[in-house]
């Protein structure tokens, strides 16, 4: 069971954790603007990379904060976490 | 009376007690510190089971979990299957019997208390052997928090099956030194009988303890038989020691065959001689030392067979200046025997050809093919492993963060070593020097290591009898042989993980811990590739065999899921209600009079709010409070409709979607200020909710200056339901004007009740006036017992959920999660009234203007009417059209929807039901059918509104 640095609370139990998919997928400005299509790719299209990938996390059975964290996807570690007001990490 | 087989002295038995035990019916004696395995052996009995597919006889083959051979099950005092006779502890009052591969689980309940324990620390270390020791006392000796754990019944690992010495005194001398400065140390946990099974993520380690299994009959009631560490380190050293491999040939099962250093251990642990007559067949220069013990104790040693052409020639001439004959270049080729071995069949080897043979007469039959480090919690850490071709041997062949691995394990060959691994390991751990730098730290002397003459790998002998390796045994639990595996070889299988599949081999009670390495070695042989290439099949916990009832711990029966229960729970209990689980909510779901089913109790329940008055504990439904001067700002966003304009002490339904415009929750808002809202949920949704609620807040919109908090449980609510309920409310709150004009529907107003706060509201999941009253719940069982007093009158009737279901269906109210279920929008539950076509966006609002929603087929809630006004439609009932010859249409068979309410109505006097059917609004009035039982039931589409249409009943 892995520990995940909640960036309020510390390493945690990855039990206390809830995940919530891509990061970085801001609601759209104006929906009502959006086609059919642009709207579709809000709603349900999601990148699924092998490796580093920035998502969203919940610290559900804690603070119950959201925060972000770049993850890679084979390996499942996190190589760091940063609040959803820090601009998404540059990574190699 | 002394066993035949019990050394005159020595071992770490207790000689001064008796043990009395049965085994297969018969009773036999031994002495505390015994396993069942040394004490049968002890009674001159090998055979302990027979095999799962042959029925050959099989026996002890080893002397701790690495065994292949000695299956059992105890009977007494409580049945448990599938154990080996050489990690049972015996204990006065044990009954077992051989088990023939399979065994029979108990029919009576465990009465057995099961725990877990958690336990945070610098190094754990795992295996109290001198590699573990030295680690432990290293790590303990520079302040560190440390966990020591080992699973057998005490500390010294392979120690405790030698006469080594340290220090110029017995080894074992050492190791009680050791453990009791270990013990003096406060930072140390020190865990014997502690099996650790599983290795995980940043260095989290499960291990099971055996705190009772060893003490039988006399265990204490109040301590929990086994428990689980959860052990989260820093640093874990894996210091698990090896297993010694056996070399496969032909008839190597029988009863009497054992690994040579197993037949160490009993001897110099247990007090107990093997056999009389003994053949030792070796690949290597480990096996002399059991060889040269065993005669010292008193055993014929007939012959040591070694494969490697000149043997060892320092060990050779050791042997025979005691007598022993050394046969080098030679091989066992194969057994003679039944139910123990009696003769081996000893061959000239040479260039791997082997030569015409002799029998040697025997009663047992030592073999070594070399030691297979136990890197099984490495490998779980996804630690890669590396070949070692001189050894024949997979060793660890990374570093990993966190995970060491010392001693044996990681194959180093000698005592002194082991002790100085174990040391440095622990050192690197903890980030210290590596030179010992103060005097106190220092580890006992060892005996300078004798330089070994390189051992061969062989993994088998070839099988002279033409038999083609059938008898050749790689996996004895699974009876599993060479000639398996060639078969698999050759039907074309070349991943080691295939042929584990399809031979069985390494998937019984032992995972392989003998088999493992030997089958890697026999298919590479046989695909003619490097051992390398091959690899191991993939290591996966726990390490030995792990009980359910241990890892379910206390987390059963009531305790497996938190139970929920309201205020007036006990008031449910004492009035018979029958209750349902929501969620973790205990409900009542009705509460039945003396000779009522629920089918009757619900009638009557129902028939009561309609007419008269019912009363119903709602206080699971969710609330959650909502502050803030943005919060009608939220909930606008987040509602379909609009809850900005709702006035102040007024309430509106309201239906929350999901972006793709697919209803997630439903309830009512209070507007309890300006900025303060009380938000009601389903109360299954209540936590969801919440949750989706905070995630809009934080992650798109964190300028809302709003916050939201559950209250749920700060407040029970009790809707007073039915014609009378005006007369019941207004009796116990005097002080409130509960007339429809003073108090309409879809307000709420403030009261007290003896200085106590009261909210009421006029809220109505049943069609009929209702007054919700929301109290404290410190005061709950009060104002319930005053409601029903005042109540009496009018035959107040407690009713349960599954009548306020039967009420709300009745009036076309879905339950979302029930009547919905991901797919359905407000517009298909015939709610457009609910959505607003003001606000400019909400969540969910850009997808109902997606084509598929204006899809005139899109599946309606309707409701539903058996024609033959009997027939109640399961829920989840498929619905096809109607066909006049009553029979299903040939499939695949054309489904408009499905039943996903169904109830007998009192007001209807009929069954009814509400259903998702394609076009469903446009089908109101026809027919179609439902398929129950095999029969086509003929059922109308209605509107799903079925009991007072135009809502006259609201207002009384
Ligand atoms: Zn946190």
């Amino acid at each position: 069971m892995q520990l995940i640095a909640c960036p309020w609370c510390g390493p945690r139990e990855e039990v206390e954790f809830s995940y919530g998919g891509q990061a970085h997928v801001p609601y759209p400005d104006s929906p009502a603007e959006l086609s059919d299509e642009e709207w579709a790719h809000y709603v349900f299209f999601r990148d699924n990379p092998k490796g580093r990938f920035a998502e969203r996390w919940n610290h559900s059975a804690g603070c119950r904060r959201w925060f972000n964290a770049i993850r890679d996807t084979a390996t499942y570690r996190f190589e760091r976490v940063y609040r959803l007001d820090d601009p998404k990490p540059v990574t190699p | 009376m002394t066993s035949p087989f019990r050394t005159p002295e020595g071992g770490r038995i207790d000689r001064s007690a008796t043990v009395e035990f049965t085994f297969d019916g018969q009773v036999l004696r031994g002495h505390p510190g015994d396993t069942l395995a040394s004490a049968l052996l002890a009674n001159g009995r090998h055979q302990v089971a027979t095999s799962v597919k042959f029925g050959r006889p099989r026996g002890i083959a080893a002397a701790w979990a690495e065994d292949p051979g000695g299956l059992v099950q105890i009977e007494e005092p409580f049945p448990e299957p599938m154990l080996l006779a050489t990690t049972v502890e015996l204990y006065d009052g044990l009954a077992a019997s051989g088990l023939p591969g399979q065994g029979r689980l108990a029919d009576v309940p465990d009465s057995a208390r099961y725990d877990a324990v958690h336990s945070h620390v610098d190094v754990l270390v795992v295996g109290a052997g001198p590699a573990g020791l030295a680690a432990a006392l290293t790590a303990s000796r520079s302040g560190a928090r440390v966990a020591l754990v080992d699973e057998q019944s005490e500390a010294g690992g392979a120690l405790l099956g030698t006469d080594d010495e340290l220090d110029g005194a017995p080894a074992v001398d050492w190791v009680a030194a050791a453990v009791a400065e270990l013990a003096a140390t406060p930072d140390v946990l020190h865990l014997q009988r502690t099996t650790a099974f599983g290795l995980y993520d940043d260095g989290f380690v499960l291990a099971l303890e055996r705190r009772t299994d060893h003490l039988g009959a006399a265990a204490p009631k109040h301590v929990s038989r086994q428990r689980v560490w959860r052990i989260r380190a820093r640093s874990v050293v894996v210091a698990t020691g090896a297993h010694e491999r056996p070399v496969v040939f032909a008839d190597n099962d029988r009863p009497g065959t054992m690994l040579a250093g197993a037949a160490r251990t009993f001897l110099h642990r247990y007090g107990v001689l093997p056999g009389r007559e003994a053949v030792v067949f070796t690949t290597n220069d480990s096996a002399y030392d059991a060889a040269l013990d065993l005669f010292r104790a008193g055993v014929r040693v007939q012959a040591v067979v070694d494969a490697r052409p000149e043997g060892s020639p320092q060990r050779r001439a050791e042997c025979e200046g005691a007598g022993i004959r050394v046969l080098s270049g030679a091989v066992v080729t194969g057994t003679q025997g039944v139910e123990r071995v009696t003769h081996a069949l000893v061959a000239p080897f040479l260039d791997g050809e082997v030569g015409a043979g002799s029998a040697i007469a025997c009663d047992l039959l030592l073999v070594s093919g070399g030691w297979n480090p136990a890197v099984h919690l490495f490998s779980q850490a996804r630690g890669r492993l590396r070949y070692d071709a001189t050894l024949g041997a997979f060793l660890p062949g990374e570093e990993l963060d966190g995970v060491a691995v010392a001693g044996s394990a990681a194959g180093v060959p000698d005592l002194a070593g082991c002790l100085a691994d174990g040391q440095r390991v622990a050192r690197a751990a903890l980030g210290v020097p590596a030179v010992p730098s103060a005097a106190d730290d220092r580890l006992p002397t060892a005996p300078e290591p004798v330089v070994p003459t390189a051992p061969l790998v062989l993994w088998r002998v070839p099988d002279p009898s033409g038999a083609e390796g059938s008898t050749s045994f790689v996996d004895l639990q699974r009876d599993a042989t060479v000639a398996d595996i060639a078969r698999a070889v050759g039907a074309g299988l070349r991943s080691i993980e295939h042929v584990k599949r399809y031979t069985t081999i390494g998937t019984a009670h032992d995972q392989g811990k003998t088999s493992g390495v030997l089958t890697s070695g026999i298919v590479a042989e046989l695909l003619g590739v490097p051992v390398q290439d091959t690899g191991t099949t993939t290591f996966r916990p726990p390490y030995t065999p792990v009980a359910f009832a241990a890892l379910a711990g206390r987390d059963r029966g009531r305790l497996f899921d938190p139970e929920r229960v309201t205020a007036l729970h006990e008031w449910h209990v004492a009035a018979g209600a029958v209750f349902e689980d929501v969620g973790q909510w205990k409900r009542p779901r009705h509460y039945p009079r003396p000779g009522e089913d629920m089918e009757a109790a619900v009638l009557r329940e129902c028939a009561a709010a309609r007419t008269g008055v019912g009363i119903l504990d709602g206080s699971t439904l969710g609330k959650i409070d909502v502050q803030g001067p943005d919060a009608a700002v939220l909930l606008d966003r987040l509602y379909t409709n609009l809850m900005s304009s709702l006035k102040v002490g007024s309430v509106r339904y309201g239906v929350m979607c999901g972006v793709d415009g697919m209803v997630i929750d439903d309830g009512t808002v209070l507007r309890l200020a300006e900025d303060r809202f009380l938000v009601l949920t389903t109360t299954g949704g209540a936590a969801k909710v919440l949750d989706w609620m905070e995630e809009w807040i934080q992650t798109e919109w964190p300028d809302l200056r709003v916050h939201c908090t559950s209250v749920t449980e700060q407040w029970c609510t009790f809707p007073v339901v039915g014609p009378r309920s005006r007369d019941v409310v207004g009796a116990v709150f005097p002080g409130v004007d509960v007339s429809n004009e003073a108090f309409p529907f879809m307000t709420w107003r403030d009261t007290t009740l003896d200085g106590v706060p009261v909210r009421l509201a006029r809220i109505s999941f049943s069609g009929e006036l209702a007054y919700e009253v929301y109290v404290n719940p410190w005061y709950a069982v009060a104002v319930w017992q005053r409601l029903l007093d005042a109540g009496r009158p009018h035959g107040i009737t407690p009713y349960g959920t599954e009548t306020m279901h039967v009420l709300r269906a009745e009036k076309g109210y879905p339950i979302i999660g029930q009547d919905t279920d991901g797919t359905v929008t407000p517009h298909d539950l015939g709610m457009a009234w609910a959505v607003s076509k003001k606000k400019p966006d909400f969540v969910g609002k850009r997808s109902f203007a997606r084509p598929e929603n204006h899809n005139p087929l899109r599946k309606h809630l309707v409701g539903l009417l058996p024609v033959d006004r009997q027939t109640v439609l399961p829920e989840g009932s498929q619905i096809v059209e109607y066909r006049t010859d009553g029979r299903l249409p040939a499939p695949p068979v054309p489904m408009l929807g499905h039943v996903t309410s169904s109830y007998r109505s009192a007001e209807l006097a009929r069954p009814f039901a509400l259903a998702l059917v394609k076009g469903g609004r446009e089908r109101i009035g026809e027919t179609v059918h439902v398929p129950v039982d095999g029969t086509l039931v003929p059922v109308e589409v209605t509107g799903s509104v079925l009991v007072d249409p135009e809502g006259a009943r609201r207002d009384g």
